[in-house]
């Protein structure tokens, strides 16, 4: 167990490494960072001073190392557009964003694996096959236009919820949360929901075909041979059977929870880091980008971990074997 | 066992005779054998695939003949009647004019920016889609006929990148491009810019298809005969492999195609896709959002239905062609 | 068959006239036709023939354990005499794994890998037996050792991939019998073990079924486990009944031309090398059976009749056969043993 932990993590500081180092190269490489801080008037004297102080005369492995240190710390360097550090800019929004991801994983979750199992059980009842068609239209709907249909008829027309920010939020050290207000709940329904759909049509579908795989299997055609109540059958045996590869899948699904989190915020100008990047992207302003790209990597491979972690305790197979033979289960 | 498998056995070996008759009734021609292939039979079958065919068509024709079937030239300057502005579906504009869909702000009629708008989404999907391909498909062949440290850094590269979401490998790759061009060539080159980041997001899958099956092909009798003889391994690749894998990568592409669609107009729509002057369904959506709230619906909300319609059927397509060629695909 | 032995003993499971059918675009495919047998209480019956004979549908159908959609479209079931083939599901739950256990053919597969083989022996017991929990786990391992696993209080707690296939065949005949059913459907289950140790699975059952007085419907395409088990042989053909009789008859004096064939076909130790004859052709498609006997096209003694109409089991002595060599008229004039 300590081993395969061990090995993991190992494993996930070589994947931020690599993440760091492309956000380096961008940092340096992509543009001058002086002209993009300093503006076209600064004399020769300035810009070499400048450069100077910030170390990019010293040999690249060093500002490498450099830059790794300081993101550890949580030091980004400062916005080009706004002029203020990147790490303050990051921590004021990043509670909107980890609220909404957190709120739309938790209603892609229940209700994908819900009517993902209740489909597969009754695949031939009129309702499944309507999830089922619905959930085709749900995949290949851009996730802007589900924003922006929700908004024409529930914002626009029926004037239920609102359509753009966070609604009001309460301050907790620092942490400014839509939780605790009615009208940050309210405004929290419709982004989530935009967010969730496509990430619950896909548990649903994967849910579903997983469950009706195991259904096919012998273990359970013995289960009921055994005379086991149809309960014991569903729940007990082909239910956990079906969460093995499920909870891989849906890991790295929640993971993308946080990048399409970009568009949601954009149609609901939600105040999060995903709005920011957008922003940091038109302006061009690399330690914002740089920034955000090691945060995303931050959150995939916290979740792959965690993903790893519990796949190992579902599967008993795993706690003997050797954790290599992940990738063949 | 026993019955019930051989039950399960019964389509395949029903449809590889069905072929088999059919090629016995070669002088009737190729047309005939191609309606009585098995192909044929599960599309015909399948309302809803000849339905998304259709629409797929229509798009396509609408795309490349846009010129000739859009009423009015929504993008040229001098053709627009400002007094229609905001002429609502199915009105005429003040100036007389008739508008199916209605028009935007600047009185641009919405159904023929709809058509020269798919023409943008259809070019850039198709041309993301090929480079995808043909880089994904060459890179996947180099990886499984060379192996060794060849394969590992090729393969490592698509599953560190296959481990982030498509659009925000593209956001990323486009924010680079706009890094590094010159602010001047930045309108003119979007398009490339733009048809490259969707490309580069998505030649993972036909790599790792073709890997696979370059591997299995490479070890077969007949490919180290051609090597023994002394065939380059290039022809070899190319005589012996590529045509095993092109099934699969025919399917990938289609649904690929239809990702490619969404993520144009996702990209677009974020605003740093293709600017305003040419725009593609993802830019019009997001110019009409602006007057989603003041009532003008119907400037965004039909370019969302085309493109709905245009993604969902080249979706359903996709999958119908999966299950048709290869249901093991899966 | 059974008029002669003791006809006052009712049969444990009696089968009159199944059929099972699949639905399919293409038609409808009738993998099981007509088929009728019974097996008597403590009675082995082997059931052979090729695959795709249609034996392991007659099995599940049995239970009504088909897949949809595989159903049962005619004929009856009986156990105890009591019509099964009709009740509700929540019904024959109970006669499931409770009067009649059913072993399947791959052990690596048949049993839940996320739990202990423990927890799947509780659950069974405690589903069909009024239990407390630590009562439960002290018959599963008493199972355990009755199948001949060895320290069996450990290795209960371990999960099924940690036994071999041998030993995971052994625990799920230890889950058949774990509410001592009367009747076992053991479903090929020597099939895909080593033959090393086909022996010992077939032995253990054998010990089992003898010393509870358990009947057996034994599936499978191996001869020679049939002639060292079976009491008697069905042998299927294309989704009907070829042939049943004592197990003597069936494999030393066959009557149908097809068991003769399926004999012909196997060598015999101490035998003098004969050629083993072979039957010509392929069993046919559940799509393309033949008209009239579906043996006829396949069979040397065809004849016209053998072509338009279906032949019904006939009694042949102890035996009952499908085929129209033994219709009264020609056996009574003498036609049929050349």
């Amino acid at each position: 167990m300590l081993a395969f932990i061990v090995r993991r993590l190992l494993q996930s500081i070589v994947v931020m490494l690599v993440v760091a180092l492309v956000a380096f190269s961008l940092f340096n490489f992509v543009g001058d960072p002086i002209n993009n801080m300093v503006g076209q008037e600064a004399t020769t004297e300035q810009r070499a001073e400048l450069r100077e102080r910030l170390g990019l005369n010293d040999p690249i492995p060093v500002q490498f190392l450099r830059f790794v240190g300081n993101a550890a710390q949580g030091e980004f360097g400062i916005s080009y557009r706004t002029a203020r550090p990147v790490a303050d800019l990051i921590a004021e929004r990043l509670p909107a964003t980890v609220e909404l991801a957190v709120t739309s994983a938790a209603f892609a979750l229940t209700l994908g694996i819900v009517l993902g199992v209740y489909s597969a059980l009754n695949r031939y009842g009129w309702t499944s096959r309507f999830v089922m068609t619905a959930s085709l239209i749900g995949v290949s709907l851009p996730t802007f236009l589900i924003g922006i249909l929700l908004i024409w008829i529930f914002a626009v027309n029926l004037q239920w919820l609102p359509s753009y920010g966070r609604g009001e939020v309460v301050d907790l050290g620092g942490w400014r949360t839509g939780f605790l207000t009615l009208s940050g709940l309210q405004a929290l329904i419709l982004p989530a929901v935009t967010l969730g759909l496509y990430q619950l049509t896909l548990i649903m579908r994967l849910v579903r075909a997983e469950m009706l795989e195991v259904l096919r299997t012998d273990y359970i055609k013995f289960a009921r041979a055994r005379g086991l109540s149809n309960r014991a059958v569903n729940f007990g045996h082909a239910l956990k059977n079906t969460l093995v590869p499920v909870i891989t899948i849906t890991g790295l699904q929640l993971g993308s929870i946080i990048a399409f989190a970009i568009i949601t915020e954009t149609v609901f100008q939600w105040p999060g880091v995903g709005l920011l990047f957008i922003i940091a992207i038109r302006f061009v302003d690399i330690p914002v980008m740089a920034a955000y790209l090691i945060l995303i990597a931050l959150f995939f491979v916290i979740i792959n971990l965690i993903v790893d972690l519990l796949y190992y305790l579902v599967d008993p197979r795993l706690r003997v074997e050797t954790p290599a033979a992940r990738t063949a289960a | 066992m026993g019955a019930s498998q051989s039950n399960s056995q019964q389509g395949p070996l029903n449809s590889r005779q069905g072929q088999a008759g059919a090629s016995e009734e070669a002088p009737h021609g190729r047309l005939h054998r191609i309606f009585d292939s098995d192909i044929w039979h599960s599309f015909s079958h399948s309302p809803i695939t000849v339905l998304s065919a259709i629409i797929t068509l229509l798009f396509f024709l609408a795309a490349i003949f846009a010129p000739l079937i859009a009423p009015y030239t929504p993008f040229q300057a001098g053709s627009l009647h400002l007094m229609d502005g905001f002429t609502p579906p199915f009105e005429q504009g003040m100036s007389g004019n008739f508008y199916v869909f209605g028009t935007d702000d600047q009185g641009r009629d919405v159904f023929s920016a709809i058509i020269y708008g798919a023409r943008i989404s259809l070019l850039v999907g198709f041309c993301a889609v090929l480079f995808a391909m043909v880089l994904g498909v060459t890179l996947g062949l180099i990886a499984g006929y060379r192996g060794g440290w060849v394969d590992t850094v090729i393969m490592r590269i698509a599953d560190v990148q296959l481990s982030f979401p498509a659009i925000l490998v593209a956001l990323l790759i486009f924010g680079l491009a706009k890094a590094m061009i010159p602010r001047d060539y930045q309108e003119n080159m979007a398009i490339y810019v733009l048809i490259i980041s969707i490309g580069l997001s998505d030649w993972v899958q036909y790599a790792r298809t073709v890997r696979g099956t370059t591997m299995v092909e490479k070890n077969r009798e007949y490919v180290q005969a051609a090597r023994v003889i002394g065939v380059r391994p290039a022809v070899i690749l190319f005589r012996h492999v590529l045509p095993n894998v092109m099934g699969s990568v025919l399917v990938i592409a289609t649904i690929g195609l239809a990702l490619a669609i969404i993520a144009e107009a996702t990209l677009s729509f974020l605003g740093v896709g293709v600017p305003p002057t040419t725009p593609s369904l993802g830019t019009l959506i997001r110019i009409g959002n602006d007057f989603l709230f003041s009532g003008e619906w119907w400037i965004t909300i039909f370019p969302g239905i085309a493109l709905i319609m245009l993604a969902l059927s080249v979706n359903l397509l996709g999958d119908w062609l999966r299950d048709a060629l290869n249901p093991k695909l899966r | 068959m059974m008029a002669q032995t003791d006809s006052s003993e009712t049969p444990l499971l009696e089968v009159l006239n199944l059929r099972v059918e699949f639905p399919t675009r293409r038609g409808t495919l009738v993998a099981v036709d007509d088929i009728s047998f019974d097996i008597k209480p403590g009675e082995v019956l082997g059931v052979v023939g090729e695959s795709g004979a249609g034996k392991s549908l007659t099995g599940t159908a049995v239970i009504n354990l088909l897949e949809p959609p595989g159903r049962i479209a005619g004929g009856e079931v009986r156990l105890k005499g009591q019509r099964i083939d009709n009740l509700p599901q929540e019904k024959l739950r109970h006669i499931r794994g409770r009067q009649i256990g059913m072993v399947f053919q791959d052990p690596l597969t048949s049993l839940n890998p996320l739990y202990t083989v423990g927890y799947q022996l509780e659950e069974t017991i405690r589903t069909h037996m009024n239990m407390s929990e630590g009562q439960a786990r002290k018959r599963g391992i008493e199972l355990l050792s009755e199948v001949g696993i060895s320290a069996p209080q450990d290795r209960i707690d371990q999960y099924p991939h940690q036994f071999s296939g041998g030993m995971r065949q052994r625990i799920v005949i230890a889950l058949a019998v774990c509410a001592n059913p009367s009747l076992i459907i053991a479903d090929e289950p020597t099939t895909a073990l080593d033959v090393s140790i086909q022996a010992q699975i077939i032995d253990l059952l054998k010990r089992l079924c003898h010393e509870q007085g358990t009947a057996v419907m034994l599936i499978t395409h191996d001869m020679g486990v049939i002639a060292e088990t079976a009491d008697r042989v069905a042998v299927m053909y294309a989704g009907r009944l070829a042939e049943v009789g004592p197990v003597q008859n069936v494999i030393k004096q066959p009557y149908h031309p097809y068991t003769k064939g399926l004999m012909g076909a196997i060598p015999t130790v101490g035998q003098k090398l004969e050629r083993l004859t072979q039957i010509d052709g392929a069993m046919p498609r559940l799509t393309e059976i033949p008209s009239g006997c579906a043996f006829h096209p396949r069979c040397p003694k065809a004849f016209d009749r053998c072509d338009t109409e279906r032949p019904d089991p006939i009694a042949v002595e102890e035996s009952k056969v499908a085929c129209w060599l033994y219709d009264d008229a020609r056996v009574l004039s003498g036609e049929t043993e050349q």
